[in-house]
């Protein structure tokens, strides 16, 4: 029809018909939208094994028309082990939470960086463990309140926040890892820009790859979703510095 | 085909890749290492998966993966081992994924000692992971069952899609025997109906452990323990060695049955009438066949290598039908098969047999 250009499709990864179930301002969708997309670019659904973890994500099945595979808390890099071992040309990524990833699990995650599984790892990271209520996890910022620090995260009886990409970027496996966030469009954009990049060594073959995104949970923070951006932009942060910090490909052209 | 002369652990080890495990996940700890260092030269040469993955808890993880695409692997440990893998056999039986664990017992409590014993026969066959699921365990008396229960446990693993643990001891790790592998017994089912392979021209579908639809939860618990039922009808193997005419028949699972069936040997020699019935596999446990074997006894007396596990198992499966009395010895240390006559003549004698 003349006159009319498409400005906007729904990816085909997202089951048709049904909506994400994450509070108002959660960074969970938006991220889940930027993979769905990614994958119809890429064209790989059909060819694409995710696995779930254990965190307010859970539920991977009902958002994607993929094949998923369950993960005990903070296991899912080690299904993906096995599934990718087991399969090599599927494309396998793991969709984790900070509590999951950096918490119960980062002796895998790290393990899995150094091993240069050739796998895919999107950890979003919004320093709470969102699903059990809002606790302080591994990541939770110095001062920050939560339900089991009430008057704030203090250094001295619980230590400092993990930096989660920082460490994994130290593992020599590791091709391709970032920090990005999406608090903004211009952030959407770079934060889809780093998952592709992502994506693409694995596809590629050239190792493990891992996107962390700092995300907003309004709920636990106890912040409106605007509330949330001001947070993230000027606390968080701070702490946890959005950028590179490995790409085995910088200078070429991939 | 002759006899070659193998220890248990690189048997089993050699049993899994006849058997088509195409992935080995595990992490050191004696008395089983051998099977990680037999895999770790075997796999990477047949272009198979070998991975020292960096706990228990990773390691039945990247079983898990292999199983949901329909994978053949397996991992394998021992008691503290096999205590991180709880929650994931748990998931396992939830899920419905197949995958062969390795148990080779030691010495416990905490990190016991690392003598053979049997003090995880609840660990194997109760479980300690959460909710109502059962591992399908089989127990080895020799290398060579070791060898065939190997088979039988991929095969088995993957036909109900449910963990399959090989319940195994130090000794039968550690020992050497004359064996023959022979070929892959069965004719495994397709899994391409039900494996994650990717979403090509079908349906996606999931392998997860999470279900909180209404009601949800309840039909897949029925379905498993429907299949639980099945496999006990199916699939189990018990051991009978005289026990027709017994009016003593001693219980006994692994090498301790073992070294009982040369005391039930002595016993007979010496005119009384015993028998053995060892479970070979063990969960689910043989009821109905120790049940009808006890009815013509006057007494069972179970013997392990711990404080009294099965024992609850041939009591529940005797159900009252006999006396059930028990010796056991924890810690590491072994019952000879000279305790075992002694004790057998001591109860012959009390039921009031004329021997
Ligand atoms: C072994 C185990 N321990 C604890 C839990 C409870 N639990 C469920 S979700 C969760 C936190 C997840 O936090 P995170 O990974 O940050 O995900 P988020 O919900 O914040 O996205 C915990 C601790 C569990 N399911 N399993
Ligand atoms: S609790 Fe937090 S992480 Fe979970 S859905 Fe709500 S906003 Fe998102
Ligand atoms: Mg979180």
């Amino acid at each position: 029809m003349t006159g009319e250009t498409l400005v906007y499709k729904r990816p085909e990864t997202l089951i048709k018909d049904k909506g994400f179930t994450f509070c108002p301002g959660c960074g969970h969708g938006v991220v889940l939208k930027i993979i769905a997309e990614l994958i119809d670019e890429f064209g790989i659904r059909e060819n694409t094994i995710a696995i779930s973890s254990v965190g307010c994500s859970i539920f991977l099945e009902k958002f994607y028309e993929l094949d998923v595979a369950g993960a005990s808390h903070g296991r899912s890099p080690c299904v993906a082990t096995g599934i990718k071992r087991s399969l090599p040309d599927k494309f396998v990524f793991t969709y984790q939470g900070d509590g999951d990833a950096a918490t119960i699990g980062f002796n895998e995650t790290i393990h899995t960086a150094c091993r240069g599984e050739k796998i895919t790892t999107i950890c979003i990271n919004n320093t709470t463990f969102g699903m059990t209520g809002g606790q302080a996890s591994a990541t939770t910022l110095v001062g920050q309140v939560t339900t089991t620090t009430p008057r704030g995260r203090k250094a001295e009886l619980t230590g400092y926040p993990l930096r989660v990409a920082e460490t994994v970027a130290n593992c020599e496996g590791a091709a391709y890892v970032a920090r990005v966030a999406i608090s903004s469009p211009k952030y959407i954009k770079q934060a889809k820009k780093a998952i592709r990049k992502a994506f693409e060594m694995q596809l590629k073959g050239l190792g493990y790859s891992f996107v962390e995104v700092i995300a907003a949970c309004p709920t636990n923070w106890h912040m409106t979703p605007v509330e949330c951006i001001d947070y993230i932009e000027n606390t968080v942060e701070k702490v946890h510095k959005l950028g590179v910090f490995k790409d085995i490909t910088e200078g070429e052209n991939i | 085909m002759t006899k070659v002369l193998w220890k248990g652990n690189q048997a089993i080890a050699q049993a899994a890749i006849n058997a088509g495990c195409k992935c080995y996940f595990g992490y050191p700890i004696t008395p089983q290492s051998e099977i990680g260092e037999y895999m770790g030269d075997k796999m990477p040469e047949l272009g198979r998966t070998f991975i020292t993955a960096e706990s228990e808890l990773a390691s039945i993880s990247m079983v898990i993966g292999a199983g949901t695409t329909g994978t053949k692997a397996m991992t394998s440990s021992s008691s503290c081992g096999i205590a991180l893998m709880q929650e994931a056999m748990s998931a396992m039986c939830c899920a419905e994924v197949p995958g062969v664990i390795v148990s080779v017992m030691r010495g416990g409590p905490g990190l016991g000692n690392i003598a053979s014993a049997q003090g995880d026969y609840f660990q194997a066959v109760k479980g300690g992971g959460n909710g109502d699921y059962k591992v399908i365990v089989y127990s080895p008396a020799t290398i060579q069952e070791a060898i065939d229960l190997m088979y039988r446990a991929f095969h088995v693993s993957m036909k109900y899609r449910n963990p399959v643990m090989l319940l195994a001891d130090g000794i039968l790790g550690q020992m050497m025997e004359p064996v023959e592998f022979g070929q892959y017994p069965y004719k495994d089912d397709d899994v391409s109906i039900w494996a994650l392979s990717g979403a090509k021209g079908r349906t996606p579908r999931n392998i997860v452990s999470l279900h909180m639809a209404d009601g949800e939860l309840e039909k897949i618990s029925d379905r498993i323990f429907e299949k639980y039922r099945i496999i006990a009808e199916k699939e189990t193997i018990v051991d009978k060695f005289m026990t027709d005419d017994a009016e003593l028949i001693v219980t006994a699972f692994g090498t301790t049955a073992r070294i009982a069936k040369s005391a039930v040997k002595k016993a007979r020699k010496a005119g009384m009438k015993v028998g053995l019935f060892r479970p070979v596999m063990l969960s689910p446990f043989p009821e109905k066949e120790l049940f009808e074997t006890a009815k013509s006894a006057q007494m069972i007396l179970d013997i392990e290598l711990n404080q009294g596990q099965m024992l609850l198992d041939v009591k529940a499966s005797v159900f009252g039908a006999c006396p059930v009395e028990f010796l056991g010895r924890s810690g590491g240390g072994l019952l000879t098969d000279t305790q075992m006559l002694e004790k057998i003549t001591a109860l012959y004698n009390k039921i009031g047999v004329k021997v």
